[in-house]
């Protein structure tokens, strides 16, 4: 187990985390070095998903890792954050795979599921044995998920369902999607939906220029008919959907963080042996001004992140703090991607150095999971008391 | 099978280390440490083994400051049952000082077998191992890169210049490993907070007079700065020129 990346501890934060916390972090940074950085530009220039990585990731038990139980690691949040830190600082699709995995499917199953559905489906997920899917998004209903279209209807003892989903990551190479739909009275609820279910299919969405190592699909239902007992019996309405968003987008801020991180220590180390007008160009002060400002807001995300997991380890998190948070580091980590490869000149534009791989794939990070914008009107909502979502 | 394994914690392959002020020995401030590489491939042998010949313990076992304790407890994330700490209460313990402490102790647990790195990379002493063995009066194989287990006897395969040598040996026997003889596993997460539940012994390792002294430790000498002999093809006789007769390479 060999870590490559230095890491840089500018404000003591070391200190706030347990010994168990930080061997987490550094066993899954060292995962990220050695098997996870020397695939990536190929899997990103190729866009294919990097399959061979969710074994070994199972095994480590990155997946579903704050559930106790069902061959789940039973981890705190911090350390759970801390995980996808590292896997975002290799890269966001795979973090993307990870939240979804763990935040988006394994999460639902165990919080709505019946005990049937938890027992034959969470152990499978965690060792990476099963591959799942989280299918809300609609072509026609992204940021106002409440006007979905899709339908599943009872017939004769079986759920039909019909309609199509966007945007679904890992849909194709999911063995069980976790799919939202209304049933008759209009109440949104859950279903699991395998692989291989007549009249149900999920074809690649081809041609992205973020997370290509991500595989995004859409989900088609067509007189999709599924046994009763796939509905999750636990779910009553959107707002439950809403609660597996607030799991994955308290990882994809710390995530954030982790993209931060590698486009800091990218152009740091560049800026430091890049010669121009006789000295490195580290030492002028408009890059160091570019390199002062990334630090800064790095320790600053790490802190949204480490003081909204603790809270959430004591059960005291509410949704606007993770809209705080996922809202605030996204966008930082974005500025940072793009003054990083300021600073790396031309060479910031190919792929020998993985900035611009950084910056495709946050523009994905901005708008899923609640787009910034969305997220200013949750944070404008909490403090006025006025919601601005429509018209 | 009881199988002790001796592990060293040791500045990471990555950090710059410098010459402290006494000029004898490394200067730690800023410097992060690790586990021992060649420990790494120890252990997963000694777990492996464990986990083909049925029950029986792996215990991790070193000498070291107490800091040390974060060595012994990432190779219990690893899987290792159980870890013993002696303790140092002064830096500079000579390679045999630290065999005779470690041997002491692993003589009372008297193993099958005993593991150990090739060599510590900071010191590069090479020494632990075979002292080790001999002090329990046990046989040790070094460098090994294969150890297949047969009833009371062991075969182990090594790498030698520009060939391989297979070598027999009754257990119990001690092994030095070298990279190649496996693939280390990573800790899983699930076994780093069950490491914290593992039995921990830490206790002072038995004073040694030094046999061997330091005298004195110096960084490598300043390379001198590189030359540029010209540019493109026009280049390349002053090149060759200067690799044969300067550097006398080719
Ligand atoms: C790579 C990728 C993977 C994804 N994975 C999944 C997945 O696994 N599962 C899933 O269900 N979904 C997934 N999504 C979908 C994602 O959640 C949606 O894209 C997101 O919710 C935004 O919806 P939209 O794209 O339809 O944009 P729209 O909702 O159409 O928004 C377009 C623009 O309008 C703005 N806007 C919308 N409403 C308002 C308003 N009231 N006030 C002000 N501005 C507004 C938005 O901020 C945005 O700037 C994924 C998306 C991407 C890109």
């Amino acid at each position: 187990m060999t870590i490559k990346f230095a890491g840089f501890d500018m404000y003591g934060l070391e200190a706030l985390y347990t010994d168990e916390e930080r061997m987490i972090r550094d066993t899954v940074r060292a995962f990220v070095d050695e098997r996870v950085l020397p695939v990536i530009e190929k899997h990103n220039r190729e866009a294919t998903f990097p399959a061979q990585l969710v074994k070994p990731l199972g095994e480590l038990g990155v997946f579903g890792a704050t559930i106790s139980g069902y061959e789940c690691a039973g981890l705190n949040n911090v350390a759970y954050g801390l995980i996808l830190q590292e896997l975002e600082r290799g890269d966001s699709g795979v973090r993307s795979f990870a939240s979804v995995q763990s935040s988006l499917v394994m999460y639902p199953i165990h919080a709505f599921g019946s005990e049937a559905q938890k027992s034959k489906w969470l152990p499978r997920l965690a060792k990476g044995d099963a591959i799942g899917c989280f299918g809300l998004t609609e072509p026609d209903f992204g940021s106002n998920p409440g006007g979905m279209t899709t339908r599943a209807v009872k017939k004769a003892g079986r759920w039909v369902l019909n309609g199509t989903k966007r945007w679904i990551t890992s849909g194709t190479i999911a063995d069980v999607a976790v799919v939202w739909a209304k049933v008759e009275d209009g109440t949104v609820r859950g279903f699991l939906v395998e692989k291989g279910t007549r009249g149900y299919t999920a074809p690649e969405i081809k041609n992205k220029f973020s997370l290509r190592a991500s595989v995004t699909s859409d989900l088609i239902f067509e007189d999709c008919e599924i046994p009763e007992e796939n509905l999750l019996p636990k779910t009553e309405g959107l707002k439950n959907a809403l609660m597996c968003l607030n799991q994955a987008r308290y990882g994809i801020a710390w995530g954030a963080v982790g993209s931060m991180m590698a486009c800091y220590d990218c152009a740091l180390n560049y800026s430091k042996t890049r010669i121009q007008f006789d000295r490195p160009i580290g030492g002028f002060q408009l890059v160091q001004a570019k390199l002062a400002q990334m630090v800064t807001e790095i320790v600053k995300g790490q802190l949204l992140c480490l003081q909204l997991g603790r809270l959430k380890d004591q059960g005291k998190s509410n949704h606007v703090q993770v809209s705080i948070a996922k809202r605030n580091n996204v966008s930082w980590a974005l500025e940072i991607a793009r003054s990083a490869r300021d600073i790396l000149g031309a060479s910031g534009i190919v792929d020998e150095y993985p900035i611009m791989r950084h910056m495709a794939n946050l523009e994905s990070v901005f708008t899923y999971e609640g787009t910034h914008d969305i997220h200013t009107l949750i944070i404008g909502e909490a403090v006025t008391g006025l919601p601005a979502y429509k018209g | 099978m009881k199988i002790v394994v001796c592990v060293k914690r040791v500045p990471d392959t990555t950090t710059q280390v410098k010459v402290g002020p006494d000029g004898t020995s490394l200067d730690a401030a800023g410097v992060t440490f690790a586990n021992n590489p060649y420990d790494e491939y120890a252990v997963e042998e000694a777990l492996k083994i464990k986990e083909k010949t049925g029950p029986g313990e792996v215990i991790v076992i070193s000498v070291g400051p107490a800091e040390a304790a974060q060595i012994l407890r990432n190779f219990l994330a690893m899987g290792a049952d159980r870890a013993i700490l002696l303790k140092e209460t002064a830096p500079g313990r000579d390679n045999f000082g630290v065999a005779s402490a470690l041997a002491g102790e692993i003589k009372g647990l008297a193993p099958d077998i005993v593991l150990c790195g090739k060599q510590a990379v900071d010191d590069d002493g090479a020494q632990v191992g075979a002292i080790v063995a001999r002090l329990l009066g046990m046989p040790v194989v070094n460098t090994v890169t294969k150890i297949e287990l047969a009833a009371g006897k062991a075969v182990a395969h090594r790498e030698i210049e520009g060939g391989h040598e297979v070598v027999e040996v009754s257990l119990p026997a001690a092994f030095t490993a070298q990279k190649g003889l496996n693939e280390p596993r990573f800790p899983s997460l699930k076994g780093i907070m069950a490491a914290k539940k593992k039995p921990f012994e830490e206790k002072p390792a038995p004073a040694a007079e030094p046999r061997l002294t330091v005298i004195k430790m110096e960084p490598p000498a300043k390379r001198p700065a590189g030359r540029i002999l010209g540019k493109g093809v026009e280049a390349i006789p002053a090149l060759v020129k200067a690799l044969h007769d300067e550097a006398k390479v080719i």
